[in-house]
């Protein structure tokens, strides 16, 4: 798949690198092997370290069941806002306006809808007229079935229901809903660290004109070189290969930047204060 | 110092209190009470969604007439994302005829996109100072902020920009007019450089 497509440095835009944290009754719950921090599992101090680090944003997948525990998401979420100077997206679990308004209360940028988005698609629009569609984040999780026109076929659920729509047509309505980004998850890549899939990733970046966040599969500076270069994408989500302590932020970014790709970068001594 | 955070049931003010607090400004406080606004030392509209309902908003809140007196009282003001838009005459965005608060005169106006460009623009991008202004000493030309948005302010006097962005064309990213201060970015998102953006307004 290299040289699928290549794109041009553009200076007027730069790859946002954004951490993904897994929560659940909000503790973390991906990733141990971690430094420099007292206690691995708190959201907050977390987000704080790759906000640190200089990661662009963040997204918090909440994939908490109870509703009591719903709770501790949006405490965390307050208090992420208190200490992180940079724009974060939450998501898990929203089925109405009023999830996603209390969500953003918080203090969140964003918050992103899966399932309720298939279930749901007015849910969609109405959020998108309400809040503005630069907070609407879709999540969408293809999985290559040969099942739709495209063969990726968007399933919800966490992945575990198929869905029967096709996942390029689905980017589209989602766009025409009023999204104001398509966060991708290939499930046939998530988990292997052995890169995006270019091919879905670059197949919905060429459909839609909204910006498109890479996700699932990235393992090497590499792998986040070809969300740019190969994917096109906007933003190239990242959960393992920070999450157990293979690279910072900060050396992923000037790793991309050696390579030309364009990347907010912060100095070292700038990152912290 | 006081600094008054208008809310009018839109935006993100939580997190800009959070940012002034961090930056040391601990007078800088919520409200949608016209009269705590009208005794503050500063006051800050911040912003997200579309000009019309942002207008509406403004106006059935009776925010429109506090923002218009405060501004004309000299005190520093800072708009930031829609709450600067809504400081110009008009936008395309929404219903057309929506008049802006006009303090700025100008026109909001959409990107055409195109060129690989996405809009809305999300994401951080480089400023370059056509102008000096105090909002923004001590920065550097290329410092990255955070953008999101669709619509872009051409303000009618070009010499109220102090900062542009490119995206597609160069637009103003920061304009000052007198004691109205704003940004199209998100100063209270945009780490390190946005708070020194806040900084430097809490002590104007």
């Amino acid at each position: 798949m290299v040289g699928l497509y290549f794109r041009d440095v553009n200076p007027m835009q730069s790859l946002r690198i954004i951490p993904c944290l897994d929560v659940k009754s909000g503790r973390v719950v991906k990733g141990t092997n971690f430094v420099n921090l007292r206690d691995a599992g708190d959201p907050v101090e977390r987000a704080r370290l790759y906000y640190e680090q200089g990661a662009d944003e963040l997204v918090f997948l909440d994939i908490t069941a109870s509703h009591e525990r719903r709770d501790l998401m949006f405490e965390y979420a307050s208090r992420v806002a208190e200490e992180v100077f940079i724009p974060f997206c939450v998501g898990g679990g929203i089925k109405t306006v009023e999830d996603f308004r209390k969500i953003l209360k918080t203090g969140a940028d964003k918050a992103s809808i899966n399932t309720a988005a298939v279930n749901t698609p007015e849910l969609v629009r109405e959020c998108s007229e309400r809040f503005g569609a630069q907070c609407v984040v879709v999540a969408i999780d293809p999985k290559r079935t040969g099942n739709t026109p495209s063969g990726w076929e968007v399933h919800i659920h966490g992945g575990r229901t198929p869905t029967g729509l096709d996942a390029l047509d689905w980017a589209s309505r989602m766009e025409e809903l009023g999204a104001g980004e398509i966060m991708l998850t290939s499930m046939d890549a998530d988990g292997t660290m052995a890169g995006y899939d270019v091919a879905l990733t670059h197949a919905v970046t060429s459909r839609v004109s909204i910006p498109v966040i890479a996700s699932g599969g990235a393992g090497t500076m590499e792998h986040i070189a070809a969300a740019w270069r190969e994917c096109g994408a906007q933003a190239a989500l990242i959960s393992s290969i920070v999450h157990y302590g293979h690279a910072t932020v900060g050396q992923i970014k000037r790793q991309l930047r050696e390579w030309g790709i364009p990347v907010r970068y912060i100095e070292d001594s700038m990152a912290l204060a | 110092m006081k600094i008054a955070i208008i809310d009018y049931g839109m935006g993100n003010l939580r997190s800009v209190e959070k940012a002034f607090e961090h930056v040391g400004a601990s007078g800088a406080f919520v409200t949608d009470d016209p009269a705590a606004v009208r005794t503050a030392d500063k006051a800050v509209l911040p912003g997200d969604g579309a000009f019309d309902a942002t207008m509406d908003r403004l106006r059935e809140s009776g925010v429109a007439d506090v923002v218009k007196e405060f501004a004309a009282s000299g005190r520093p003001f800072l708009g930031i994302c829609v709450g600067m838009q809504c400081l110009l005459t008009s936008s395309d965005e929404g219903r057309q005829g929506v008049v802006g608060l006009d303090l700025v005169p100008g026109r909001v106006r959409r990107f055409s996109g195109g060129d690989g460009l996405k809009v809305p623009q999300i994401g951080w991008n480089e400023l370059q100072f056509p102008a000096p202004s105090p909002l923004f000493q001590g920065l550097n030309a290329a410092d990255m902020v955070y953008f999101l948005h669709s619509f872009y302010c051409v303000p009618a006097d070009p010499a109220t920009v102090t900062a542009t962005a490119n995206y597609g064309l160069d637009y103003c990213a920061g304009l000052q007019a007198g004691n109205i201060f704003a940004t199209q970015f998100h100063p209270e998102k945009s780490g390190q450089v946005g708070l020194a953006i806040l900084r430097n307004f809490s002590r104007l």
